[in-house]
């Protein structure tokens, strides 16, 4: 296993001010925050944000950075709604701009690309965050040629940065419902789906469980080490896991 | 210091379960899975577990050898450094103590580096993993482990945050020193007290 730079988060809790937040689908929003004392972020990393009630209560979850690195006091995470997430329905629901939130980070030194190695990213819905780091990374760099993504939805309204992801280096994979411009009929990601991951470079896959489990066996069928294949999987239970 | 969250109510002054570390909550029937490498396939024909390092008698054991070994069930609650805890679980399986019986470890051993058979490693002194604190397990509420949560056998460390329970465990080194494991060399707190909220480096 290749040793990665790790970052340590010895960060402390920091409020971050809501400055934006805009719809992504019907059930996710994405939030914009300012840090008051901002410490950069690697492209995949993610932060955790701490909710506090009046009777002092509290419940934290993690989320991925969707922005990428770009040496400003904000980061973007979006957020998936979920019906019985305590964090996710008050994020989505009742946050407005100006709103203080706790926050830490950033957190993770594993599922973090470079930058100036060939990548493979592989998202299944709301996994396409931490990979969205990445190809925002690229373009803006400049190293767009070092990135591709695929990404599997069930719908086109279920697309996260929708006007955004489209490009030479992205292919989108409809399971349920395809646009009528689309050639691919529906259905789920299969190994002809997915080019050859990258010689010397790394295959990031992030989602759902199953659909991690899915997609890391096509990666591994076709010939992929193991040791060149870094995961992370949402959890159902709201937010981001390691 | 936390800020009061605007808007954010809680559960609705619900009692706190007492079994939950600061900063946990409930995660009830779910069971999230949480791993940073492709899930393994894993039969037993091929699985074994391995206590070696300073111990007198490095012992490799196979599946049928481990599950000869007198086994025990036994509940506890996990907590994972994401924030879930899972309450009451009841796994089966070895004690560490009776691989440690086996395999006797030298006066000079102190730490435990846990490894699995994808590579993942997890640190753990020698005194959390002894006095009836860890097992390998292989049963979890009566049915096999789920591949996907370590299967065939897994270590369950309860009393530290849950990525010290190595998933697909290989094998146990004992060393004379403190070797810091997968998460522990990329920012993870190196012992892991979910009481003390351990989770990062420098907590």
């Amino acid at each position: 296993m290749t040793e990665r730079s790790s970052s340590s988060p010895k960060a402390q809790w920091q409020p971050a001010t809501v400055v934006a937040i805009r719809p992504e689908t019907a059930t996710a929003k994405t939030l914009r925050l300012n840090l008051p004392r901002p410490s950069g972020h690697l492209a995949g990393q993610h932060y955790v944000v701490r909710l506090t009630a009046p009777d002092g209560y509290s419940t934290s979850r993690s989320f991925s950075v969707a922005s990428a690195p770009d040496g400003s006091s904000e980061i973007e995470m979006t957020v998936e709604r979920l019906p019985d997430g305590e964090v996710s329905t008050f994020m989505t629901d009742q946050l407005r701009p100006g709103d203080e939130l706790d926050v830490r980070g950033p957190i993770g030194g594993w599922f973090i690309w470079p930058g100036d190695i060939p990548a493979l990213l592989v998202g299944g819905g709301s996994g396409v965050v931490p990979l969205m780091a990445m190809l925002r990374l690229a373009r803006r760099s400049g190293t767009s040629n070092l990135v591709r993504m695929f990404v599997s939805v069930r719908s086109p309204e279920d697309l996260y940065y929708a006007g955004e992801l489209p490009g030479p280096e992205t292919t989108i994979v409809y399971t349920r419902h395809a646009p009528a411009s689309e050639a691919r009929p529906p259905g789920r990601l299969t190994a002809p789906d997915l080019p050859a991951p990258p010689a010397g470079g790394l295959t990031f896959i992030c989602g759902s469980s199953s659909f991690v489990d899915a997609a890391s066996d096509l990666v591994v069928g076709s010939g992929t080490s193991i040791a060149d294949i870094r995961i992370e999987r949402f959890s159902p239970s709201g937010g981001h896991c390691h | 210091m936390a800020t009061f969250t605007r808007g954010f109510t809680g559960r609705g002054g619900l009692e706190r379960d007492p079994r939950l570390p600061p900063g946990q909550y409930d995660a009830g029937q779910s069971w999230p899975v949480l791993t940073a490498e492709p899930t393994p396939h894993l039969d037993t024909g091929s699985w074994s577990l391995t206590v070696e390092g300073l111990v007198q008698t490095p012992t490799t054991w196979s599946w049928e050898e481990i599950r000869a070994l007198p086994s025990s069930g036994f509940t506890s609650d996990i907590h994972c450094v994401t924030s879930w805890s899972k309450l009451g679980i009841s796994f089966r399986g070895v004690s560490v103590d009776t691989l440690l019986e086996a395999a006797m470890p030298l006066a000079a051993a102190t730490d435990v580096l846990a490894y699995s058979h994808t590579g993942y490693t997890a640190n753990v002194p020698v005194p959390d993993v002894t006095g009836g604190r860890a097992w390998v397990v292989w049963e979890v509420d009566g049915q096999p482990l789920p591949r996907e949560h370590g299967g065939p056998a897994r270590m369950v460390v309860p009393h530290l945050y849950f990525w010290k329970s190595a998933k697909w465990i290989a094998g146990l080194r004992l060393l004379d020193h403190d070797e810091p494991g997968f998460w522990e060399v990329r920012g993870y707190h190196n012992y892991g007290d979910p009481w003390l909220e351990q989770r990062y480096d420098g907590d």
